[in-house]
């Protein structure tokens, strides 16, 4: 047990929820019909969060646990939903040298969540990712698609009103 | 469709159509097919686009009527896609553009002209424009599991049975027992093309054999995932009813009535071709009850993967069917005799399917006579890594790997020097230059210490340091393993921890040792196949590379220059021309300026501190004179 | 059944045809270690202790050697199996190593220090150095949040024993293997704690667990703490099954009777009475029998389900909410000895119930769930103050001192310490249902003395039991489950409507407190060849055979405690005391 996540509030809508529904008592009775209602869950949801798998428990009577340990297993099932701004920094040893670790702290303080955790807004999610090739801009980060480079903490106010 | 003699009317009709593709019998109603690649790699690399163009020309300069155009599966060659081939000349134009399109149409389709400098150079020979199937790709190639491949458009069933589609089924159903059928089969000598190589006929025999009555079920293995490896994708996106009609043709023969696909989900375009190629099966009552007005009733239902490589495993891909966590279960029991949902369980993979509807045709004669005499019939394999060809080829087992490499690859790009080729993924191990000559079957692969595997083909150049190989199959195997037994969950991340030492040069000989020794305890120790082929890449690695390390411990050396931790970058003084650039571009500020200014340059040297430096290689980008070098 | 000839280490033996080789072994007296392999309930094969080299026969010659796991592989005919070749311990010897390579080994102060299955190997193996494949580890934190354990992930070795049992067993399925690969570790869904989740507190998860990642939560402190305390009365009270077993944690055989020397223990040990929940067990009798007989000739909800086991009312409230009202309203027997000891006892005595401490040992850890329950406060105070285990108690008795094995047996004290055969057999599964029958049939039957006794239809240990009596012309349906896997099964059953008991016994753990999950450590190697749970209930039925009294209305001290007190069996004081309500926590909402 790490750190418990704690993960944007969640903001499903009754239309959702009715697909969801609708989708589990399709394929309920089907042998082995956990992981396809997850796909399709995941479809409808983006993430699959504990609203969503408790959802899923109580419709289909299979255990919350049984749900989150394929759930976990594998790559495809997300527990947290991405961003509309996915900001990734760099923690390759370039980088790391020149402070991005502190880059990564100081953005967890500042948009209050954990790596892998999005903003409640949905707005923002972080996670650190390995070299990206840019060493001779580090520390360096991405929104998106933007690189940013040459970083200090201080800079980190700015970059974020861009996408405020 | 509810007899052979519907399928013929169809067939009839379409024949003459696919004909023009394949330099039959043409009869087609067009003048011209322009067939676009639309599997995965072409479409990455705009192909869809292409279409778009195509159909805008050709409809403004008329010619609607008379140029069809298809969309197919793969070619092969995706090194060089988009694809595009004009039939009935076979003209094969490569690297498709846009705005090639309107010369294209124009030049070729209307005036009769190939655009020759848009074509794929190898084809063309002067005046002359070669077949494709006289090009040093193609030549050497044999088409049996990739037949329909870039021949066919996918998506359209009467295809398929102009091609003589569904005619294996009936005539199994019609013609045959079901122990003529798995007779069939077994003379053939097909080996399941997955990876262990497992008679498929004995695989049958036991299916139908060892438990006799009740509910069977089906399965194929579409869960490549292989890093580099496309085979199976490659084959659904081309040409998905060969696999649909193949599980019915297995169904019979075992007594099943269900079959399930499990594909992984990453195959998007794949998955939707299966998707309406069911329903067109069904459509057509070729799937369903009473398939050809006999008492055989058989479907199918797709599962997708959900991202993880074990499901591979055939034990693991069952669990997962069932809606599990895709752990590996014991065997015993078989899935002959305790399969999916507890019951007996035929599982092939997509190429070991695509083979079976043409040896039902043809015979089993016809089979053996391709191949080796224990690795019967053709085998594909992606190829990629440092070679000039990346692409998918299929050729006879016993090709060498050096055909396969030098002629049908193209050799090695930029001069470079082979050092190894890497056969059957994480399961697999590299095969040496001293091998090169030994012609590819199972069983000596095997005895060279990799294994056929499912048909991944990555070679390797000077430039590969292989500890570092061998550490990156041992990441993807310690990211992939399910964690359910101790020697893989435990074993294969030590592996991967004492890797690391080595390539950071913290390693001593005793750890080589250890290595070793934990490899084969972890292949003897594992619950499945893929925790007990998961040490491969390092025996193999171990067996025909121990210089390098060697190298890496003793020396600190790695001589391909890949181990970042073991290099050190050096500026040659008298080259410097004291610019600073370098410096500038440091992260670790680990460039400064001496006082030396070497003969005939203007500004004193600059050189790099050995402690500071992080070894990012920032500097050597920018060095305008070349002056800073690696070692 | 047909027999097949395997060789192992050199030695031809017949063995009968599916045997695994971990069987067919122990048929020739041979042991293999095994971690994760649990007899009917965990065969998969994962943790690879067990490795022998087998070679099948292929034809007439003999295929490849090969290591396999025998725990799960079949033996085939002329197979030939090696249990103890040195590729077969450098095996076994790897996986160890590499298993504590990733255990925290803190084994001296490990609460299964003296039994861990895991440091047995060791030794066994001759583990010379335990850091040989030292490398990385995850760290996890310890989930302390349930009302009876602790969860310490990283001595956690994953043999997944508990999620077998929880999922297989219990029906509960809390908690499993989540991640995977090299993060694989159990837990619950979002890493919730155990505490938030609808465990059921039966502790099945810890009896079943070979090292010290899942241990009961230590109260020993708490009741050495109260005994020393001068202001403190200190009333201790034993469940039926904890005699049956406590002995085995000194050495003594499984199902040895310890009652006298645990109660010369206890008094060693300075409590201030020394007194029997089976004293509660015949009170619980009375009050439920009467409650049963009224519901039938009332038109009451049927079936009544018994109350019993705090696991089995988890469970209830957790999986079957829509049925708490088919539950006896009875507390538990600890219960309402605790509430008579504060109530009728602290009156008796003249001591004021807030400085009495009541402490129950118990072979259960739902039982300190329990003791927190609402509406279990008689007397305006809990009834019961602390709640430890049978193993807790060995621990108290061996840190005294006592020499337990040698101890001259002594008496419960008077009155609260009196009981019947009917109350001791509480502890096996079909003991509640039988002890209820003997007082009920002998009512019904217009109080015939020669009304029987003995109802064996609902001993033993298969999980579910059925029976049915017609006395005096009317028809009684009875179940008697066992495991709450088992209790789902039939509550399915009555729900469908596809069933019509009038009365069920319901008991958390397989085969009642006997096996309870508060009770001693067998090793699986143990357990997977000897039926623990049937040895320890043979105890209890020897002291019901032997006790003079066996129908809890005979109870000497139950007539004087109703003439006295209560007036008769559910009556307003009665319920007052002795009855209690329940929650309906569903699954996933109301906890």
């Amino acid at each position: 047990m790490g750190s418990k996540k704690k993960a944007a509030p969640f903001n499903g809508t009754p239309e959702q929820e009715k697909q969801l529904k609708e989708v589990i008592a399709s394929l309920k009775d089907e042998q082995g019909c956990l992981m396809p209602i997850m796909q399709k869950a995941q479809d409808i949801y983006g993430y699959l969060p504990i609203e969503v798998q408790t959802m899923i428990a109580e419709g289909t009577g299979i255990p919350l646990e049984k749900i989150y340990g394929v759930a976990t297993f594998y790559a495809q099932f997300s527990l947290y939903p991405k961003g509309k701004y996915r900001i990734s920094v760099c923690l390759g040893t370039a980088c790391y040298v020149k402070g991005a670790g502190d880059l990564y702290e100081k953005l967890i303080e500042k948009l209050g969540i954990q790596g892998g955790e999005c903003t409640a807004d949905g707005k923002f999610s972080l996670e650190a990712c390995r070299c990206i090739g840019a060493c001779g801009l580090a520390p360096v980060l991405t929104v998106n698609e933007d690189v940013y480079g040459r970083l200090t903490p201080d800079m980190l106010d700015d970059i974020l009103a861009k996408y405020n | 469709m509810k007899t052979l003699e519907e399928l013929n009317v169809v067939k009839a009709k379409m024949e003459g159509e696919v004909a023009l593709r394949t330099h039959g019998n043409a009869s087609s109603k067009y003048e011209r097919h322009v067939l676009v690649c639309g599997g995965t790699g072409c479409t990455s690399s705009g192909s869809m686009k292409i279409i778009d163009a195509l159909e805008r020309e050709i409809s403004a300069n008329g010619l609607t009527e008379k140029v069809q155009i298809v969309k197919t599966g793969c070619f092969g060659l995706c090194a060089l896609g988009p694809i595009m081939i004009v039939y009935p000349e076979g003209t094969f134009y490569s690297m498709v553009t846009e705005d090639r399109i309107a010369r294209i149409v124009k030049e070729h389709f209307v005036e009769g002209n190939p655009v020759k400098e848009y074509l794929y150079n190898e084809t063309v020979d002067g005046d002359e424009i070669k077949a494709l199937d006289d090009t040093a790709f193609y030549k050497k190639q044999h088409r049996v599991a990739l037949r329909n491949c870039g021949v066919i458009n996918p998506e359209c069933i009467d295809e398929y049975i102009g091609r003589g589609g569904y005619e294996a089924l009936g005539k199994a159903l019609k013609e045959m027992s079901q122990d003529e059928v798995i007779q069939t089969i077994l003379d053939s000598g097909l080996r399941g093309r997955g990876g262990g190589g497992f008679p498929t006929g004995m695989k049958w025999k036991l299916a139908k054999n060892i438990v006799k009555e009740g509910q069977k079920y089906v399965a194929c293995n579409a869960d490549e995932g292989d890093p580099g490896a496309f085979m199976d994708r490659s084959v659904l996106e081309g040409d998905p009813h060969v696999v649909l009609e193949a599980m019915a043709i297995a169904g019979y023969a075992i007594g099943a009535d269900q079959g399930y696909i499990y594909v992984r989900a990453e195959y998007p375009i794949a998955v939707e071709r299966l998707e309406i190629a069911i329903k067109q099966a069904r459509e057509k009552g070729l799937l369903g009850k009473n398939i050809f007005g006999t008492d055989f009733s058989f479907d199918i239902g797709l599962r997708l993967g959900a991202g993880a490589f074990v499901c591979g495993e055939e034990t693991a891909l069952m669990t997962s069917i069932e809606g599990n966590r895709g752990e590996p279960r014991p065997r015993p029991p078989f899935p002959a005799e305790k399969g999916l949902f507890g019951k007996p369980t035929l599982l092939n993979n997509v190429e070991t399917y695509a083979n079976i509807p043409q040896i039902i045709l043809n015979g089993a004669d016809w089979f053996t006579s391709m191949g080796t005499e224990k690795s019967r019939g053709t085998k594909v394999f992606a190829v990629g890594g440092k070679i000039n060809n990346t692409g998918l080829v299929e050729i006879p087992m016993g090709t060498t790997l050096r055909t396969v490499i030098e002629e049908i690859g193209g050799g090695i790009p930029n001069g470079k020097k082979f050092k190894a080729a890497q056969t059957g993924g994480p399961s697999g191990g590299c095969i040496p230059a001293e091998h090169l000559d030994i012609p590819i079957d199972y069983d000596n692969l095997i005895s060279i210490g990799s294994m056929m595997g499912s048909g991944g083909l990555i070679v390797m150049d000077e430039d590969n340091c292989m500890v570092d190989i061998a550490k990156f199959f041992l990441e993807f195997t310690v990211d992939e393993s399910c964690g359910k037994c101790t020697p893989c969950r435990v074993g294969t991340r030590r592996l991967l921890e004492i890797l690391d030492k080595i390539t950071k040069g913290q390693g001593t000989l005793e750890d080589i040792d250890k290595l070793e020794e934990l490899c084969y305890y972890i292949k003897a120790n594992a619950l499945c196949g893929l925790g007990q082929t998961a040490p491969n890449p390092v025996l193999s690695t171990l067996k025909y590379f121990r210089h390098e390390y060697i190298a890496h411990v003793v020396d600190k050396k790695c001589e391909a220059g890949v181990c970042r931790d073991l290099l050190s970058y050096e500026i040659v003084k008298d080259n410097c021309i004291g610019c600073g650039v370098c410096a500038k571009q440091c992260p670790a500020n680990a460039i400064t300026r001496t006082d030396y200014i070497a003969p005939g340059k203007k500004l004193a040297a600059m050189e790099i501190d050995k402690e500071k430096c992080v070894k990012c290689g920032a500097c050597v980008g920018v060095c305008k004179p070349g002056a800073i070098i690696k070692k | 059944m047909e027999n097949i000839n395997v060789i192992i280490n050199g030695v031809e033996v017949s063995v009968p045809k599916g045997s695994t080789i971990l069987e067919a072994a122990r048929i020739a007296n041979i042991d293999i270690p095994t971690l994760c392999f649990l007899k009917d309930i965990n065969a998969i094969g994962a943790c690879r202790i067990c490795v022998v080299e087998a070679q099948e026969k292929r034809g007439d010659a003999l295929g490849p050697k090969r290591i396999v796991a025998s725990c799960v592989y079949p033996v085939t005919e002329g197979m030939v199996i090696t249990t103890n070749s040195p590729a077969v311990i450098d095996s076994r010897k790897k996986t160890l190593q590499l298993i504590l390579s990733t255990h925290e080994k803190k084994c001296l102060s490990c609460v299964r220090a003296d039994n861990c299955e895991l440091q047995k190997l060791c030794y066994d193996l001759g583990i010379e150095d335990e850091d040989y494949y030292a490398g990385d580890k995850p760290v996890y934190d310890l989930d302390t949040s349930a009302a009876h354990m602790v969860r310490d992930n990283n001595k956690c070795i994953l043999c997944r024993r508990c999620v077998a049992v929880c999922e297989a067993n219990q029906g509960v399925g809390v908690i499993g293997a989540n991640e995977r690969g090299f993060a694989t570790n159990v837990s619950s869904a979002f890493e919730m704690g155990l505490g938030e989740t609808s465990c059921i507190s039966c502790g099945q998860c810890i009896v079943n667990c070979p090292v010290g990642a899942i241990y009961e939560k230590d109260n020993t402190t708490a009741v050495i703490e109260a005994i020393a305390d001068p202001d403190k009365y200190v009333i201790v009270q034993t469940a039926p099954a904890v005699r049956a077993a406590l002995g085995e944690d000194f050495g003594m055989p499984i199902g040895t009777n310890v009652e006298g020397k645990m109660v010369a223990a206890l008094r060693k040990l300075g409590f201030n009475n020394v007194f029997d929940t089976d004293f509660a067990a015949d009170l619980t009798i009375m009050e439920e029998a009467t409650e049963f007989l009224g519901r039938v000739q009332n038109g009451g909800k049927l079936p009544m389900i018994t109350s019993c086991s705090p696991g089995w009312i988890k469970y209830c409230e957790h999986y079957f909410p829509e049925m708490t009202e088919n539950l006896s309203s009875c507390k538990s027997p600890m219960q309402m000895f605790g509430a008579v000891a504060k109530t009728y006892y602290a009156e008796k005595i003249g001591v004021d119930p807030k400085n009495i401490v009541v402490v129950a040992v118990m072979p259960c850890t739902a039982k300190k769930f329990e003791i927190g329950r609402d509406d279990m406060a008689a007397a305006g105070v809990p009834d019961v103050d602390i709640s430890i285990t049978t193993r807790e108690l060995a621990r108290m008795i061996k840190r005294a001192g006592i020499k337990f094995t040698e101890l001259a047996d002594e008496k419960f004290d008077e009155p609260l310490g009196i009981s019947t055969g009917a109350a001791v057999i509480f502890g096996a599964s079909g003991g509640v249902m039988e002890a209820a029958l003997r007082t009920a049939v002998w009512k019904l039957t217009g109080e015939n003395a020669d009304a029987p006794i003995e109802f064996t239809e609902v001993r033993g240990m298969e999980g579910i039991k059925e029976a049915s009596y017609t006395v005096n012309g009317m028809e009684i349906k009875l179940a008697v489950v066992s495991g709450t896997a088992n209790a789902e099964k039939l509550l399915n059953k009555v729900k469908a409507g596809e069933a019509d008991y009038h009365f069920i016994e319901v008991m958390g753990c397989p085969g009642g407190c006997v096996n309870g999950g508060g009770q001693p450590h067998q090793p699986a190697s143990v357990r997977n060849f000897t039926d623990v749970r049937a040895k320890r209930a043979e105890a209890l039925y020897a002291i019901d055979a032997a006790n003079s009294i066996r129908r809890s209305h005979e109870n000497p001290a139950i007539k004087s405690i109703y003439d006295e007190f209560f007036g008769e069996p559910n009556s307003h004081k009665a319920h007052e005391v002795l009855h209690t309500t329940y929650v309906k926590r569903g699954l996933y909402n109301n906890k």
